[in-house]
């Protein structure tokens, strides 16, 4: 109740002229960055940080909650349209968002990214009002065993679902395993793998790879096929999300909210992990057309996800606000700029400045709500960009991929290993390789590893602490379910096995 | 088309964001004065190198002054870029103590030997912490623990090889512990450390005072030390020295030049820089953010360069982290 009063007092703080257009700016930058490889909210909060001297916090707060927000959103526009995902979070939208585009249902894809966005914004900031000290509570009792446990279920329910062929997913999540490594071993301080390059000490970005492995990998694949078959039509399609788009989206919202922001709040959780999880939870309960669809651009697949990522974005405001802890690079960013106003995020920040906090959730809902009405009326607009000649279009990936990626540290070594990865994606579509693996071996693989190797140390090298704690052993289980259940249903389904596996063309997109 | 003024519009963000690097200029004078932040924005480098462009700013008016990123490996591929600016006196690069480690650690071709020390500028203090739930009441428990087995204690802390395993390391000397057997869980920042240690999950943890203040305040952790000569105001804790350990340690922040610079050049930026930190705006800054100032320049700052360098040196080499 108490709370509620004061929501209403910070949206009287947040709903004046001046500040609506903050969140107006905050949202349109947001989007912009997002669209861009390379250029995250982190990074554009960090270069806007010397503008708090001169505005009051509320409408800097205003902004920057616009940009996070905007820019979780924004990077989904380029995964649809162009296979290219602006971010590493909304590279998962891109295998069914991408397909769906194909098929002349960008404008459905990127409605349903827009709307499960806005759901999974609103509701996890709501969550954020009531349930805050819960969910830290949760957050703080992860130990390292335990995120090794999640890193193994999110390795384990991700490989089970996306690749057709056993062997040539587990190839490209070796790919994936070997880039993680390069780089300064953060336990020991040793490099590894770094042929002696300065530039490569800290490793290769995500960024790099995922936009290496799928824009440019994606465009010198269709380069080389463009000169021996005619280029597909893309068909226009219905401009809105029909009564049956509606029914399909729904429920992968909600849900992709419910994975969302738990794994916001979790730091180490990151955006990632639970759109992984989001996929691959909608891939199994997919039934009917939905069953069919997917792999071939089933709507779920790109619901479940975007609302995952945005619902994680709300997440991380939990454990900055209530503890001062950032769990993002964008939620470092912001606690650094709340100390620019010389205050400090934790257990008092609540009481010791309402309105600030109370004005900045606030404009979390009057953003979401901007990002609706801004993003919404463009989806049919964006999809024409489809309908672009392919030589120019894929000429223009080519040039924004390269652009975003040296924006991100000014470095030519990134450059290089951007078209190197390019290179590699382009010889693993050619011979049916996967790329999703990869990345997802990338993110994950080097998480996996430290959180093994804390937990170990922590234990003075007892390997039974990895099995000590409740919430480890519930995700190994769940892992090991993930694992088995493909292994059971094939053996229960073999008598009459007809439409198990339906063919694909392309693996991968 | 679409895909046209979006590209357009990229290409005017891109050129907003990276603030299109303008000429530079040798010689001093009018021409713009560039900072060279070694690090991503963001961190304590950006911070130091983005206030004190507000600074110049407000000390000079008529000087432009302008912040570039450049990012990786502990500041040494900034540090490397300096080196090819040999002779270049509009510009400055920030730096401080993890550079000093990261030199060392990474085996960095480029050392500080080939830059012009400019000045000193700040000091931050680091904590030393146990979780509220700890059965360790004060220093001397932790320490008595530690000597009858190391690997048993975990400190937590930030990368493995920056400030706050240096402290770890010296106190492990201090207290007659092998250096090489201290039980550190590096991460990669105080953040994440500071969750292990409010989840209990480790014995202790080091890191910045600012990083760790708050929970101290609020009674989720204790703390057992600091690592400067006299107490500070933020927390209630006795120095390492009065806790038995005889540890000192400042992160301290400041700013390097090109080498070959001309005394003139040389003496033209350090009179900038003193004037900088003269102004108004830098000392609110360094109130607002808990930085100590302490404003060396010229023999005096080198000098005290060149011992960090050897302590840092010594230490890195005993913690065994030099890849």
């Amino acid at each position: 109740m108490d709370s509620l009063q004061l929501l209403l007092d910070g949206f009287a703080g947040a709903l004046t002229p001046v500040n609506l257009m903050y969140a107006l700016i905050g949202v349109t930058l947001g989007t912009l960055v997002g669209v861009l490889p390379g250029i995250g909210p982190a990074m554009t909060v960090a270069l806007l940080l010397p503008v708090t001297f001169s505005v009051p916090p509320t409408s800097a707060f205003i902004m920057f909650a616009g940009i996070y927000y905007g820019g979780m959103y924004g990077g989904s526009t380029t995964s649809i349209l162009l296979n290219t995902p602006g971010e590493s979070s909304s590279m998962i939208t891109a295998l069914e968002g991408n397909k769906m585009a194909r098929r002349g249902r960008a404008a459905q894809a990127l409605a349903t990214a827009a709307i499960g966005s806005f759901v999974a914004g609103t509701i996890a900031t709501a969550l954020l009002v009531v349930a805050a000290p819960a969910v830290v509570s949760f957050a703080i009792s992860f130990g390292p065993e335990d995120y090794f446990a999640l890193a193994i279920l999110a390795f384990t329910a991700v490989s089970s679902v996306l690749s057709r062929s056993v062997v040539r997913g587990l190839a490209s999540l070796g790919f994936g395993l070997v880039i993680g490594l390069i780089g300064i071993d953060q336990q020991t301080g040793q490099a590894r793998l770094t042929l002696g390059i300065a530039q490569l000490l800290d490793g290769v970005d995500v960024v790099v790879v995922a936009v290496g492995l799928f824009a440019l990998g994606e465009a010198l694949y269709v380069a080389s096929r463009l000169r021996h078959s005619l280029p597909e039509v893309v068909p226009v399609g219905r401009a809105w999300m029909g009564r049956a788009d509606w029914r399909r989206s729904w429920l992968p919202w909600l849900r992709g909210t419910a994975l969302g922001f738990p794994f916001g709040a979790l730091p180490g959780g990151g955006a990632e992990i639970p759109t992984f999880l989001s996929y691959a939870a909608e891939k199994r309960l997919a039934r009917g057309v939905a069953k069919e669809e997917y792999g071939k651009g089933a709507i779920e697949g790109v619901a479940g996800p975007e609302a995952a990522n945005n619902a994680s974005a709300a997440g991380t405001l939990v454990p900055l606000l209530t503890l001062g802890l950032p769990t993002s690079a964008t939620a470092a960013i912001l606690l650094a700029a709340f100390q620019q106003y010389g205050l400090q995020p934790g257990p008092q920040l609540f009481d010791h400045n309402p309105a600030l906090v109370w004005g900045m959730i606030a404009s979390l809902f009057i953003g979401n709500t901007m990002l609706l009405v801004l993003n919404l009326p463009l989806a049919p607009l964006w999809a024409r960009v489809l309908r672009i000649p392919r030589p120019y279009l894929y000429a223009g990936i080519v040039l924004f991929a390269a652009l975003g990626v040296y924006a991100l540290n000014g470095s030519v070594v990134d450059l290089v290993v951007l078209f190197l990865l390019g290179l590699l994606g382009y010889a693993m579509r050619r011979f049916g390789l996967p790329v999703a693996p990869a990345v997802i071996g990338m993110i994950l693989g080097p998480m996996a590893e430290i959180q093994l190797r804390r937990a170990l140390a922590i234990g003075a090298g007892d390997v039974s602490v990895l099995v000590r704690s409740p919430i480890a052993v519930v995700l190994l289980l769940l892992a090991l379910a993930a694992l088995l259940t493909p292994l059971v249903r094939r053996a229960a389904a073999r008598p009459g096995r007809k439409t198990v596996d339906a063919p694909d063309d392309r693996s991968e997109g | 088309m679409r895909l046209r003024t979006v590209a357009a519009l990229a290409a005017l963000s891109l050129a907003a964001l990276t603030g299109c690097g303008s000429g530079s200029g040798s010689g001093t004078g009018t021409s713009a004065l560039r900072i060279m932040a070694p690090a991503a924005p963001g961190g304590g480098w950006d911070q130091t190198s983005r206030t004190a462009e507000q600074a110049f700013k407000q000390a000079d008016p008529k000087r432009k002054v302008e912040v570039f990123n450049v990012p990786g490996a502990g500041g040494t591929i900034g540090l490397a870029q300096l080196a090819g600016e040999k002779g270049n006196g509009n510009l400055l690069m920030t730096m401080g103590l993890v550079m000093v480690g990261a030199i060392e650690q990474n085996k960095s071709k480029v050392t500080l030997a080939e830059t012009t020390p400019i000045a000193k500028l700040t000091e931050e203090y680091e904590i030393v912490v146990v979780p509220a739930a700890s059965p360790y009441k004060s220093l001397a428990d932790l320490v008595a623990a530690w000597k009858t087995d190391p690997a048993k204690i975990s400190i937590s802390g930030g990368s493995a090889g920056g400030t706050d395993h240096i402290v770890a390391g010296l106190m492990a000397k201090a207290a007659g512990v092998d250096p090489k057997s201290v039980n550190y869980i590096a991460h990669s920042g105080g953040g994440e450390a500071l969750n292990e240690l409010l989840g209990n999950k480790v014995s202790a943890g080091i890191s910045g005072i600012g990083e760790f203040a708050e929970h101290v305040k609020s009674g989720k952790l204790r703390a057992l030390g600091v690592t400067s000569a006299q107490r500070v105001k933020e927390v209630d804790a006795p120095t390492l020295k009065e806790a038995g350990l005889d540890v000192e340690l400042a992160n301290w922040r400041g700013f390097v030049a090109p080498a070959g610079l001309e005394e003139a050049d040389k003496k033209a930026l350090t009179d900038l820089v003193a004037k900088m930190h003269d102004s108004q705006a830098w000392k609110d800054a360094v109130a607002k953010n808990g930085w100590i100032d302490s404003f060396q320049t010229g023999q005096q700052f080198a000098d005290y360069l060149n011992s960090e360098q050897t302590r840092v040196k010594g230490i890195i080499a005993e913690l065994g982290v030099v890849s």
